[in-house]
């Protein structure tokens, strides 16, 4: 990080302003029709800095991915504005975002979905090169087979489809297809999650490269928090549609403030070896309620042992609590002291009767 | 056995995996065979015309019939016999071969092509395209085939395009349909929404990520859409509302026999049989490439299969 870095360098590549993202849902009834919204993403604001690596954690279902494919504008935002290096490209066109979408590239979850079977894996890491028109013919093969040795396949593999190729051998397709067009900021969708462990290594090896390399900024979204650890540079939890805490990967993990975090930590798993005498696993109750409808206030006010009447009521702001520094926000009325446990520890009133 | 797997540059895709299954399969080595021939026959039509001396509408009153004026059998002049006006049905099915591959290749052709391409799109937009474009194929699939064919016939007479037109505005709908369902689940992939990111256009989307993946559905629709064009052509030919006499085709071929056929078989049987060949071939074919291509042991209940009681 720069010290003295100009102004440029202190304005976000991406930011998030108050961005929401709901999906309308028909559900037919017999005798009605009516419609429904899921609040995948709610009002979610953040900055992602250039040259880092911001991970985005959270359990299935809480819209990591969703607010991924917001940010790429494979969706359209709901509301909110959605900021890339200083140009607001929340409502851009299609047309629009093509020049941008030089910059800004993805990742897919699945290296088997996120490959066309029908194609040729020259064809397919060549097709960033085609679409915008940068080089075609022995030029576009020169540079497609570059881009194979640099994410580690054999260039000669050129001409092999997808399913000729291991898990993580498609995942470096995938990287390849992605970094072709020299981006500065690639969304990873769980880049790793559908890979064996001994696979997972190499590829976030191949991804710490890359950055080196040519400084990319990178959103990280994983559910694993111990890859989030090695990869990341700043932490942002994700609940229900809603940041909940984002902090410095050091703080994240050694002060965290929300409930929900701690019990996340918690059920991290730890080496005999690492394990300092009171670790506490803590089993949250019930399963997350339905983004259709959401609880309001704090959104974990139903599965949160320290939640009061007030939490039900009054939605907790994304803010430095305690005495931590200005870059480690919680959105927590009651955040937890460091070494204050989550299960001995009630603040100071009664669990509120339940709906 | 011929190609080591790991050799580096080996690039054998699911198309040359398939043609390679195609290869070992028997019944298609024989169906392959049998629409080869008709295809040559077909294309030397005109040379077994100058070889026998017999043109296609020639009459033989004094040869070709015997002096009842009844059809003579198959004879040494006449290899498959001859017709009700003493033509020589050699000759004559061979020439209709011409008219029943034709109108089965390119009307099957037309509606692929229409089929795929209205498929495609309306999967891909949804929305109004998708409602607009599922509701014509409904009202393609509600029409009745044979009182349209009349009721176009009646106004613009009896043609060869004619029964090309009509045979593919009835064929279209249902390639169409099937396109548009594979191309839903389709689009859900990732690799669709990695072309997007990319930068992708819809045009591209739908030719370079979705086009390939129905294409071997489309292969096998094809292979059975044929023999339907085939029938349905001489169905109409039968009916006098294709081809017009005296140029032949087996339909019409057939037409001519229904007076004869007390006393003679082989005007019935040869263009019969070559009908029933053809239909068989190009649907055995289809069943084979839809194993080649998709070699799933389950794949036996097909809607190509009609399930005698």
């Amino acid at each position: 990080m720069t010290t003295t870095g100009d102004r440029r360098d202190a304005e976000p590549l991406v930011r998030l302003e108050h961005v929401v993202k709901e999906f309308r849902v028909k559900s037919a009834g017999i005798f009605s029709r009516t419609q429904e919204r899921v609040h995948a993403v709610s009002d979610v604001t953040l900055d992602i800095t250039r040259g880092e690596t911001l991970a985005l954690v959270g359990e299935t279902g809480c819209g990591k991915s969703t607010l991924a494919r917001c940010i790429v504008r494979l969706h359209d935002l709901t509301s909110g504005r959605l900021i890339f290096d200083g140009q607001d490209i929340s409502t851009a066109s299609q047309a629009a975002l093509r020049p941008i979408r030089r910059r800004m590239q993805m990742v897919f979850q699945d290296p088997y979905g996120s490959l066309n079977p029908r194609r040729r894996v020259g064809s397919i890491i060549g097709d960033p090169f085609d679409i915008h028109g940068i080089a075609q013919g022995a030029e576009r093969v020169r540079r497609v087979q570059q881009l194979m040795e640099l994410v580690g396949l054999n260039p000669e593999h050129y001409n092999r489809f997808p399913g000729d190729f291991s898990g993580g051998q498609r995942q470096r397709v995938g990287i390849a297809r992605a970094i072709a067009l020299e981006p500065d900021f690639i969304v990873c969708d769980e880049p790793v999650s559908a890979l064996d462990v001994s696979i997972q290594a190499q590829i976030l090896n191949l991804l710490a490269e890359l950055q080196e390399k040519r400084g990319l900024t990178y959103l990280f979204i994983s559910h694993d928090l111990s890859v989030v650890r090695h990869v990341s540079d700043r932490v942002a939890v994700m609940y229900l549609g809603a940041v909940v805490e984002v902090a410095p990967v050091r703080a994240l993990f050694a002060h965290a403030r929300h409930p929900y975090t701690r019990a996340l930590l918690s059920a991290m798993p730890v080496p005999a070896a690492e394990r300092i005498g009171d670790h506490e696993e803590i089993i949250l109750a019930g399963d997350p309620p339905s983004p259709m409808d959401p609880p309001g206030g704090c959104r974990f006010h139903p599965r949160c042992p320290r939640a009061t009447a007030r939490c039900a009521t009054e939605t907790p702001s994304l803010v430095p609590r305690l005495a931590d520094d200005a870059d480690h926000r919680t959105a927590c009325h009651y955040p937890l002291a460091d070494g204050e446990s989550l299960l001995s520890g009630r603040v100071d009133g009664v669990l509120e009767g339940q709906t | 056995m011929t190609m080591s797997s790991n050799s580096p540059a080996t690039a054998r895709g699911p198309w040359e995996l398939a043609l390679e299954r195609l290869r070992r399969d028997r019944v298609a080595q024989v169906c392959a065979a049998t629409i080869l021939t008709l295809v040559v026959v077909a294309l030397v039509a005109p040379l077994l015309a100058r070889l026998t001396g017999h043109g296609p509408t020639q009459q033989f009153l004094d040869v070709g019939l015997t002096p009842e004026g009844v059809p003579t059998g198959p004879s040494r002049a006449f290899p498959l016999g001859t017709d009700g006006v003493g033509r020589d049905l050699l000759v004559r099915i061979a020439y209709g071969t011409r008219v029943s591959l034709f109108v089965g290749l390119i009307a099957s052709g037309i509606a692929v092509l229409v089929g795929t391409g209205v498929g495609i799109a309306a999967g891909w937009y949804g929305g109004l395209t998708d409602r607009v474009l599922s509701r014509t194929m409904d009202v393609f699939l509600a029409l009745p085939f044979l009182i349209f064919a009349l009721a176009l016939v009646a106004v613009v007479g009896p043609s060869l395009t004619i029964s090309v037109t009509v045979i593919a505005m009835f064929s279209w709908a249902s390639v169409a349909r099937i396109v548009r369902s594979l191309t839903l689940s389709i689009r859900e992939n990732e690799f669709v929404q990695a072309a997007r990111v990319l930068g992708a256009g819809n045009a591209r989307i739908m030719f370079t990520e979705i086009l390939p993946n129905v294409t071997s559905t489309v292969i096998v629709y094809t292979t059975l859409l044929i023999p339907g064009a085939i029938v349905a052509e001489a169905t109409l030919s039968f009916l006098g509302l294709s081809v017009v006499p005296p140029t032949p085709s087996w339909g019409n071929i057939l037409a001519d026999a229904m007076a004869y056929y007390k006393v003679a078989w082989w005007f019935v049987l040869f263009p019969g049989a070559a009908l029933v060949i053809t239909t068989m071939a190009f649907n055995m074919l289809g069943d084979s490439v839809r194993d080649a291509l998709d070699p799933r042991p389950d794949q036996g209940a097909g809607n190509t299969h009609e399930v005698a009681p």
